[in-house]
């Protein structure tokens, strides 16, 4: 994928009808994009009497914190009314070592692959790919059973296991494609020099994966965070993830929907992939580049 | 140095946690699926043989039809609608634009953001009794309606808008880095002869990001077989069944109606049309590539 440069299209003329145009289009689109956003934050601080009124895009008039509190500390799911914050944190606890693990292991797989040419590398290469594109829903019951069998369905290590499973194929895809690109003579001057496996992965590739591991990073970060079916049928009742817990409070059969909270509750659950994707900047798109599996 | 054959085994060693996860979690979880699908199993697994008995009952059952279908809809909506927004953003984006970096930031924003979330904020959006409908009714224009999300006829087409509007950012990023690649001679030739921009885009431009494009449907496709999220927190699969799709129908049978074959048998059945679309695919990207290449 080409790294961006400067816009090279037609050079703009003054401002004529075209022009006003085009920034009319982008306006509108800017807008279509940003109105859900908008939506839940003027939700998120009204009263219910006054969501009630039917006025969904308007400012709140009756400004209020109380909607975030509650979405924090007192949400019920069920009869349970803790709020999401045990979703945050039980969130983090699945998302960093999961995103550790199989970033760690992907590298060592891309390493393995295309520098060592290991007998049936290429079939791992072919199961993995073929892997990231078919359904879970063929692997979910087996792996249900497989995980029961070692005790590690519904607890924290068996969600991140399967979490590892999953992120396998995309990393491995990322570290091959871009340890490819490392010029083979310095890895057989590295060789030549006494260099071992581990020895050259952790003193050569790591060193220089720098940029290929933040965008590891990020697409574990957000992807583990957005997660919703594994955390629902893997993670047990007491490790649910937050986008679980989300569903669970928002789309609860009981009581009237404070439609404020839920709002709230949704911001929050959304607030971490955002920070990722507002700090990141370019890696975002450099991640998506990446993620679109380009051999 | 230690001898070849001692260095190539330290690969192999480090190999073996990802030859654990392909033989049992992705080669074995297949095959176990498959063999389920062949059997009268209900809540536990059993261990018969009765030919493709779930497969009938699977398309004889309108639930499951019904999931196909809507499938079919979500995706059509969801791939057309990123690929064409997604196509016009990035054009329009890359016409030396004042502030293209904000823009650029507020098309891509949702797509950091989850099924779980786009869905409920949609749902709330388009609440048939609070949202939209009220919004505008209380401006004024009294006889507006606007209840699709509680028509079994309609829901699933909102459904594919909210999903577009998750993804299209990511069409946009894909394919305004293929624009950012386009030969500056080319403008300059077509200005040459007098050929409108239009045009060039559209003879000239599209057919060269083809593989762009290319990229993007896969990305897409893949969403819209994996499309269960969404409709969880959207709609649901309501109103009644209006909004079932065909992963959501697995998840119900595999751990709510607890008749894993006929799950089983769907999920084969997800797996064999994903592999007879997307093999031929992959088999040309990536593996005749590496044959050119050695």
């Amino acid at each position: 994928m080409t790294a961006e440069t400067q816009p090279r299209g037609r050079k703009p003329r003054r401002l004529t009808a075209s022009r006003i145009g085009i920034y009319a289009f982008l306006v509108f689109a800017a807008a279509f994009f940003l109105l859900p956003f908008y939506v839940m934050i003027v939700t998120s601080f009204k009263t219910m009497p006054e969501i009630q009124q039917g006025n969904i895009f308007g400012l709140p008039t009756d400004f209020t914190l109380k909607p975030w509190s509650t979405a924090w500390a007192h949400a019920c799911t069920g009869v349970n009314c803790e709020g999401i914050r045990v979703g945050v944190l039980n969130s983090f606890e699945i998302m960093i070592p999961a995103a550790t693990l199989s970033i760690l292991l992907g590298a060592i797989n891309g390493y393995a692959l295309s520098f060592w040419r290991p007998r049936g590398g290429n079939l791992i290469f072919a199961v993995l790919l073929l892997g990231a594109f078919i359904p879970y829903q063929v692997y979910l019951y087996p792996l249900v059973r497989m995980l029961s069998k070692v005790s590690l369905y519904n607890t924290l290590p068996g969600i991140i296991t399967v979490h590892v499973i999953f992120g396998l194929p995309v990393m491995t895809l990322l570290f091959r494609n871009y340890y490819v690109a490392v010029p083979v003579d310095l890895f057989k001057a590295a060789r030549i020099d006494g260099g071992g496996f581990w020895t050259i992965f952790f003193q050569l590739m790591i060193p220089m994966s720098g940029p290929i591991l933040v965008v590891a990073a990020i697409l574990q970060v957000t992807g583990i965070w957005n997660d919703f079916l594994f955390g629902l049928i893997f993670a047990g009742r007491d490790h649910l993830p937050m986008t679980v817990e989300l569903n669970n409070i928002v789309n609860t059969t009981t009581g009237t929907k404070a439609y404020n909270v839920n709002m709230a509750a949704t911001i929050l659950t959304a607030l971490v992939p955002l920070i990722v994707y507002f700090v990141s900047g370019r890696w975002f798109v450099r991640g998506i580049a990446a993620g679109a599996v380009k051999g | 140095m230690k001898p070849l054959r001692l260095r190539r085994l330290s690969a192999q060693v480090a190999l073996v946690p990802t030859w654990i996860i392909v033989i049992f979690a992705y080669i074995g979880t297949i095959l176990w699926t498959i063999r389920i699908s062949f059997t009268s199993s209900g809540i536990l697994p059993k261990y018969d043989f009765v030919g493709f008995k779930q497969y009938d009952r699977l398309f004889q059952s309108s639930r499951w039809t019904i999931s196909v279908e809507n499938l079919a809809i979500f995706g059509l909506i969801f791939v057309i609608g990123c690929l064409v927004l997604g196509f016009l953003m990035a054009v329009f984006l890359d016409q030396r634009i004042k502030g293209e970096g904000i823009f650029r930031t507020i098309f891509l924003y949702p797509y950091a953001m989850s099924f779980i979330v786009t869905g409920l904020v949609w749902a709330w959006i388009l609440n048939p009794t609070l949202g939209i409908q009220q919004a505008v009714q209380n401006w004024g224009w009294h006889g507006f309606t606007f209840d699709w999300l509680s028509r079994g006829d309609r829901a699933i087409y909102l459904v594919g808008f909210a999903g577009m509007w998750q993804s299209a950012g990511l069409v946009m990023a894909i394919l305004l880095a293929g624009l950012r690649g386009v030969d500056e001679d080319i403008w300059k030739a077509a200005r040459v002869d007098g050929i409108p921009p239009w045009r060039v885009y559209l003879s000239i431009v599209i057919p060269m990001l083809s593989s762009m494009f290319v990229t993007a449907v896969v990305l897409l496709a893949i969403a819209v077989v994996k499309v269960y999220d969404i409709v969880v927190a959207m709609t649901g699969g309501g109103p009644g069944i209006s909004t079932e799709v065909p992963a959501k129908f697995v998840i119900d049978y595999l751990f709510n109606r607890q008749n894993i074959a006929l799950a089983t048998a769907a999920a084969s059945v997800m797996f064999v049309a994903v592999l007879v679309v997307l093999g031929p695919w992959l088999y040309n990207q990536y593996f005749r590539q590496d044959r050119r290449a050695s």
